[in-house]
């Protein structure tokens, strides 16, 4: 993870309408995952696009292994990007689908032949050779464009919200297959994805946006240990804020501690008990609003409903506020 | 055993009468069949009608049957010099007319469907246009311009006054088929590796090939079927299936037109039923 694999330099991509994204640095290791995540409409998609060459670039520059790729189209880029759904063509099989991008490199039809039966054990999908996309699952169909993607050895794989037209339960699925296929493969794969907890599951590193810039850019750990700011705070998991006027006191429902007595520093009330199997969830009224916290289901005995109580908390971050 | 298939007939019998239909169907039923046995009526009685027509050597309006039964009309109508050359010429100039159109309408179809440009509402709406017009007045206009161009009489001036008049349905039609085609389709293929040329030949047109299987059927029938124009800029030297119906019309009994008329159904017939499968609802955007 230590080679840089994509340059972007002071990236600017701007819409007819004024939206886009705005001087964007950033590096994209060899064989790391990346993630951009962010809330619809914050420009992960564009940046991914712009890598992928479907957007054109207002300013700076996209540099893959060494080279200005900005001003190359779609077909010339060393890119392989795969959609949100609609990847496929349903006049094609699935073998002439993964042959498409092959045939045309001019590669004889043997060494095509083999590629794809490697790639269709990658995918575990062999023997869907004959069918038409449209006989597929859409999980299968995703896998498929994957697999299309990966055959054409790409310099870095672009994924497009690629699981969020799924069910969740194929999603999860989805995940553990791309991390595996990652592994197996050790390519560069930027992801893009508006869930959070999806892009702390599967990536070596999450870019945060926020309105076309940047909010943050770190490991999963970091990033939901020590939010920059209170927006990447409030977006990654479930933060608490208490109001102290200047500032805001953050932390996470798994760093309350309740006390049954008022030996705490915080005091407050039970408003409202949640089990959810292996821990509760604990709605407290404290002094200026409702905390959450989460409580294992061993320390769950002595608490009940409209119990007056206080807490402790064992990690607290500050931010400044904004004026 | 036989006992009960004779009660079960009569038993259907029974239900062949047209109040316990009325009460068996319901009402609304029972008004759908009218209309739909109206309808029948509507566009097959005059079919069934030049199909018996044709085979009458004598017939009397206002007659119902005719008054002698034969091939005498069929023996005329094919022992004519003119007909093996009309319906030579007649599939000659449809075939011609069809990849004229294509290879203009096409390109404008896809340019529409994906393109953004000046104008293009009212280039679409130009294309309704030519069809709003009176049809006679603007080949008359036509003709004017073809006289100084030399076109009037000539096979070239025929295949452009039908070109003309496929123009609205193969560039409508067709980018209906590209509109559909997800853009995503698209920028997978130019992902892979293909030009934008070699991502319309190989995925947009592929993919839109029902709706315009369907507008080229048209077309190639719109133009077996022209006689307007074609008689106004072709005539006399191009004489074509429908030019040719005008001629035995005026000039001989309705028996003769009835023959003609059967074997202008026959190419429509042949073209439908090899592209029957593409001819349906789905393929024309109507969802």
């Amino acid at each position: 993870m230590s080679e840089v694999k994509v340059k972007i330099k002071d990236l600017s991509v701007i819409y007819d309408n004024g939206d886009g994204v705005r001087n964007i640095d950033l590096d994209i290791y060899e064989s790391e995952i990346l993630t951009l995540l962010g809330p619809s409409g914050c420009g992960k998609s564009t940046i991914l696009r712009a890598i992928g060459g479907f957007n054109k670039l207002t300013g700076g520059e996209i540099i893959i292994d060494g080279e200005d790729i900005s001003q190359l189209p779609p077909e010339k880029r060393p890119t392989s990007m795969v959609f949100q759904s609609y990847n496929l063509w349903p006049h094609m099989t699935v073998y002439e689908n993964l042959a498409f991008g092959l045939k045309l490199r001019k590669i004889s039809s043997k060494e095509i032949e083999s590629e794809i039966n490697k790639v269709l054990k990658l995918l575990k999908m062999e023997g869907f050779e004959d069918k038409y996309p449209a006989q597929l699952s859409g999980g299968q169909q995703q896998r498929i464009a994957i697999g299309r993607s990966v055959l054409l050895k790409p310099a870095v794989l672009l994924l497009d919200e690629p699981f969020s037209a799924l069910d969740a339960k194929i999603r999860h699925q989805m995940r553990e297959e791309l991390k595996r296929i990652q592994s197996e493969l050790n390519i560069s794969v930027v992801f893009v994805t508006h869930d959070q907890e999806e892009a702390i599951s599967i990536s070596h590193r999450i870019v945060v946006m926020d309105k076309g810039k940047i909010a943050q850019v770190g490991t999963p750990t970091e990033i939901y240990e020590e939010p920059v700011n209170p927006y990447v705070a409030s977006f990654i998991g479930e933060m608490n804020f208490i109001d102290e006027g200047d500032k805001f006191l953050a932390f996470r429902p798994e760093e309350v501690e309740i006390v049954t007595n008022d030996s705490g520093e915080y005091p407050a009330t039970i408003e409202h008990i949640m089990l959810y199997g292996h821990y509760s969830q604990v709605l407290l009224r404290g002094r200026h609003n409702m905390i959450r916290a989460f409580v294992p289901k061993t320390n769950m005995v002595d608490i009940e409903e409209h119990m007056k109580v206080s807490f402790n908390v064992t990690k607290i971050r500050e931010y400044e506020k904004e004026i | 055993m036989k006992n009960s298939l004779n009660e079960r007939r009569i038993y259907l019998f029974k239900y062949l009468n047209l109040k316990r239909f009325y009460y068996a169907v319901g009402k609304k039923g029972f008004i759908e069949f009218i209309i739909s046995i109206i309808f029948l009526l509507f566009f097959y009685a005059p079919l069934i009608n030049a199909g018996m027509l044709a085979f009458a050597n004598q017939y009397f309006y206002p007659d119902i049957l005719p008054g002698e039964w034969g091939f005498k009309w069929w023996e005329f109508i094919l022992g004519r010099d003119n007909l093996i050359q009309s319906i030579f010429n007649s599939f000659l100039i449809a075939s011609l007319v069809t990849i004229v159109s294509l290879l203009i309408c096409i390109p404008a179809a896809y340019a529409l469907a994906r393109f953004d440009f000046k104008f293009k509402e009212s280039i679409m709406f130009s294309y309704l246009l030519t069809n709003a017009f009176p049809k006679m007045g603007l080949y008359v206009s036509i003709a004017i311009i073809f006289y100084k161009f030399n076109l009037m009489g000539s096979y070239l001036g025929v295949i452009i006054i039908h070109v003309i008049n496929s123009i609205m349905y193969m560039v409508w039609l067709p980018m209906g088929a590209f509109r559909s085609i997800h853009k995503q389709q698209e920028e997978a293929a130019r992902d892979v590796g293909a030009t934008p040329l070699q991502t319309f030949f190989n995925i947009s047109l592929p993919m839109a090939i029902p709706g315009i299987a369907v507008s080229s059927i048209f077309t190639f029938l719109g133009s077996m079927d022209e006689s307007q124009g074609t008689l106004l800029v072709g005539f006399p030297q191009v004489k074509t299936m429908a030019t040719e119906m005008y001629a035995i019309i005026m000039d001989f009994p309705i028996t003769a037109g009835a023959v003609f008329s059967l074997l202008l159904i026959i190419p429509s017939l042949i073209i439908i039923f090899i592209f029957r499968k593409y001819i349906t609802a789905d393929a024309i955007q109507i969802k």
